[in-house]
């Protein structure tokens, strides 16, 4: 069996007195969709947060396909193949949107620092390869139209849908989408939805999703881990943790409908 | 060729042709026209660091003192052993000159290496202190080295400083930012002083943006130091101080940050401007300073910041409507 | 041992000094974490408007002293009102950057208008306060350096006060730590950065007017390397932290002091640059701050 394209054992955060994720074991397999829920404050960003090395472990192990990660840096994790989207929108707001993608080309780039002023046929054909890469990507999520548009002039929806665009210019194996369907309204949510699974088939993709919209998290996630105070209180399929009681308590604090009743 | 190739080449043909033609041209214009040039090399190579990085330097000046010493320190103390008693040939002298100001480049690219690891971590307020302090203490260096005249400073440098060898550089400098920063690698700096946590995020080394563009920068302002010493033909440490980095710096706001047209336009008017207003040399620094503060108040993106690449397409468009129907 | 307690004394006078001019940095940053780059030329100012209101005093009086000092104090809480309802605050919500452009080009502002209107020449600054010198156990102590100690420790007391007793001092502390929530609970943010403004930049006065006692010869430009100094001093304190301000300025002061009576006496002011590196490297929050990290 191959190592698993994630791997958390016994992963713990610990800022000074508040500890943010507490022995977290999580496992996620080459081709999974795994949610990550809990109510706010439950510690699921900063699972994403030192899977992408922002944050030191305190102890614990976190590896990807059987490879430790906590000699690596944030750039450095981006090379094996782990990408991910933020909370709050982080686009650059000084580039285009054509740009914003090919930034994130620099990973593959074949060219050095120093062809940029050489400019021999191997640079010209490495940009033009970008160029084509870049305007494919844009092509196929419909932002063709934008390409020379300041990234962050976007409406909402289609800033969130170049975030994760940008992320795939970087060829991951592994996507890490922060709370995608913040700020959407349900029609949105629903091509959301479409567009992670599309993504995950046309990309050959591993996703792990955090999550509050429930009606996103249930309707594409195959697997959900559930935290509360950064401890993983429940985990399996969108049937058992819907009717888990642990999971009922920690949203509302007595057994009552989920929000899942309300999206 | 590559086309920005073919723009540097034919500046330094250009700049060959006026140099050869110099003995026609009124020497107050030869003197005016190598300050612009020299100014351009320190405004866009600081636009690098400051503009497209946003890592805002307030030591420029200091990068500009090492190497004008250090191509000094070639010239006149290794100069005479070098050319002998007779002072050489043109060309012997002109090899001399261009190893001195490599040289003057790579001692500043040095400090600037020597500057920028430790400032990594820093942002805005505590960057520009920083930057600030270490031009100081390059500065109290300086003044502390007889070997290289101390506070009095060092004389008898050789005029070799010529509009060829000014307009040289400042294209190099021009068309190495320019090269590095319209190309995918270049879009890395923007990216870095945008958002570093993303850029980190899409696998970039914000840290390494941020060496090259210190060491890149210095280099050239290193060189410019060493065209300024070899053209004023005396160097002190007090001239590459605090009000020499912010002369720099407000070409760079003045021009748009990150707008290398904008900066190498507001360079020349900088330069030009106070020669126009000799008259009231004395308001200088306080007509800088009111124009900082008004530029910040009401205009911070800069006078030059405009697309000048649309424009320019926008003209070609206009001028040649050839090319088959509209 | 007397040639190292009159260093010991030199450096707490030097210290003290620089405390008070550090003091209006750690305040200002703590409320709007932005550093005044013109808070230097404030210590100029309030040097300059001593020696005006001075040379007016009757010499060598304690009372013209006091009327001196308290002019220039007056005088540059006004002027840093001033300057930060005019210049900083139109510009509250800009990226940083922008605000510390501004700033410097307030503080060239001052330093070269200053030079226009004052002239570059430095000017002798009159003996204000009685000058006499005791011999105490062989170390020479002037009534100059007793008085920048004794002025110093009552401002530094009173402004301990200000911060911990009173109720604006108390709002200054709630906005250094979240200016959200200050606001929510109902604290003027305004009146709040207007009185750091202003207490700091008195601070600042009365270091001017102390280091012109013991340096009597002041220009425009004589504010930016104390300043600079001073601005090392909080740092090495940890920035936003006031008691770490004075204790900064302390060391800071001693350690200039020692290096220039050592055989590195050229490069006492490098010091400074060195030990503000030292600490960026190496203890980034200061001796008693706190770094607080970014949220991602």
């Amino acid at each position: 069996m191959a190592e698993p394209i994630l791997q958390l054992e016994k992963a713990t955060i610990r800022f000074g007195g508040l500890t943010a994720v507490n022995s977290l074991d999580l496992v996620v397999n080459e081709g999974d969709l795994v949610g990550l829920i809990g109510p706010n404050g439950a510690g699921k960003t900063t699972v994403f947060n030192l899977v992408t090395r922002v944050y030191p472990l305190t102890s614990g192990t976190v590896k990807s396909g059987g490879v430790d990660l906590s000699s690596q840096s944030v750039n450095e994790v981006v090379e094996t193949g782990i990408a991910r989207t933020f909370q709050n929108i982080r686009l650059f707001k000084s580039l285009s949107v054509f740009d914003n993608v090919r930034v994130a080309c620099n990973l593959h780039r074949e060219s050095g620092p120093a062809h940029t002023l050489i400019r021999m046929r191997a640079f010209r054909e490495d940009e033009a390869s970008i160029t084509r890469r870049v305007e494919e990507l844009l092509g196929l999520f419909n932002l063709g139209r934008f390409r020379d548009v300041p990234a962050t002039s976007l409406p909402y929806g289609e800033q969130r849908r170049l975030e994760i665009v940008r992320c795939l210019a970087t060829k991951p194996k592994l996507l890490l989408l922060d709370e995608p369907a913040a700020g959407m309204n349900p029609s949105e949510k629903v091509e959301l939805m479409a567009l992670i699974q599309r993504i995950q088939k046309e990309f050959s993709l591993t996703i792990l999703l955090v999550e509050h919209s429930m009606k996103v998290v249930m309707g594409v996630c195959r697997r959900i881990a559930v935290l509360d105070y950064g401890v993983k209180i429940a985990e399996g399929t969108p049937a058992e943790i819907q009717s888990d009681p642990k999971v009922i308590e920690a949203y509302l604090g007595e057994p009552h409908g989920t929000d899942a009743a309300h999206h | 060729m590559p086309k920005p190739l073919i723009a540097l080449l034919a500046t330094v043909l250009v700049a060959f042709g006026v140099s050869y033609y110099s003995d026609h041209i009124d020497p107050y214009y030869l003197d005016v026209l190598t300050d612009i040039g020299i100014n351009i090399i320190l405004a866009v190579s600081l636009n690098l660091v400051n503009g497209y990085t946003g890592q805002f330097s307030l030591g420029h000046a200091g990068f500009m003192s090492v190497g004008a010493y250090t191509s000094a320190a070639i010239t006149v103390l290794a100069g005479p052993r070098l050319l002998g008693d007779d002072g050489g040939t043109a060309l012997q002298q002109g090899l001399l000159f261009l190893v001195a100001l490599l040289a003057g480049g790579l001692g500043a690219a040095l400090a600037g290496l020597a500057v920028g690891i430790p400032s990594l971590r820093l942002k805005g307020d505590y960057l520009a202190l920083v930057t600030l302090g270490f031009g100081e203490i390059i500065r109290v260096i300086f003044q502390n080295v007889d070997a290289l005249g101390g506070a009095l400073g060092l004389n008898g440098i050789p005029n070799y400083t010529t509009i060829f060898w000014v307009y040289t550089f400042a294209a190099l400098t021009v068309f190495t930012v320019v090269c590095l920063v319209r190309s995918t690698y270049g879009r890395g700096f923007i990216a870095t002083q945008d958002d570093e946590i993303a850029s980190e995020a899409v696998g970039l080394n914000t840290t390494r943006y941020k060496i090259v563009a210190f060491v890149v920068g210095a280099f050239f302002a290193g060189a410019a130091g060493g065209l300024y010493g070899h053209f004023k033909l005396t160097i002190t440490p007090s001239g590459f101080d605090f009000t020499k980095s912010i002369e720099i710096v407000v070409m760079v706001i003045l021009g748009g940050m990150g707008n290398t047209p904008g900066v190498i336009l507001a360079a020349i008017l900088l330069t030009v401007l106070p020669e126009v207003l000799r008259a009231v040399d004395q308001y200088r620094m306080v007509i800088y300073s009111v124009l900082l503060v008004v530029l910040m108040l009401v205009r911070p993106r800069g006078l030059f910041n405009f697309d000048y690449a649309a424009i320019f397409t926008r003209l070609k468009r206009k001028l040649m409507p050839a090319g088959g129907a509209r | 041992m007397t040639e190292f307690t009159q260093q010991l004394l030199n450096g707490l006078s030097l210290g003290a000094i620089y405390a008070l001019i550090a003091l209006g940095y750690t305040m200002v940053y703590g409320v709007l974490r932005f550093i005044n780059f013109a808070h230097s030329d404030v210590f100029m100012v309030g040097a300059f408007i001593g020696y005006f209101v001075g040379e007016h005093m009757p010499h060598g009086t304690v009372g013209g002293g006091m009327v001196s000092l308290l002019a220039a104090m007056l005088g540059c809480a006004i002027l840093g009102i001033v300057i930060e309802k005019l210049v900083y605050r139109p510009l509250r919500d800009c990226p940083t950057l922008n605000v510390l452009i501004t700033a410097i080009g307030m503080s060239l502002f001052l330093e070269y208008g200053g030079q226009l209107v004052f002239g570059a020449t430095p000017r002798a600054f009159p003996q204000i306060f009685p000058a006499k010198t005791f011999a105490v156990h062989g170390i020479i102590v002037s009534m100059n350096q007793l008085i920048v100690i004794i002025v110093a420790t009552v401002l530094m007391v009173g402004l301990q006060f200000a911060v911990y007793g009173t109720k604006i001092g108390t709002a200054m502390r709630a906005v250094s730590l979240n200016p959200k929530a200050a606001q929510l609970v109902g604290v003027n943010i305004d009146v709040v950065i207007s009185f750091t403004f202003g207490l700091g930049s008195a601070l600042a006065a009365a270091g001017g007017v102390l280091y012109a006692l013991n340096y009597p010869s002041i220009d425009p430009l004589m504010g930016v390397v104390p300043g600079l100094k001073a601005f090392v001093a909080a740092i090495l304190g940890g920035i936003g932290n006031i008691p770490g301000a004075a204790l900064g300025a302390l060391i800071l002061g001693m350690v200039e002091t020692f290096v220039d009576g050592s055989r590195f006496s050229t490069y006492k002011d490098a010091i400074a640059f060195a030990i503000l590196i030292g600490i960026l490297l190496f203890r980034p929050a200061g001796l008693l701050g706190r770094f607080t990290a970014e949220k991602v």
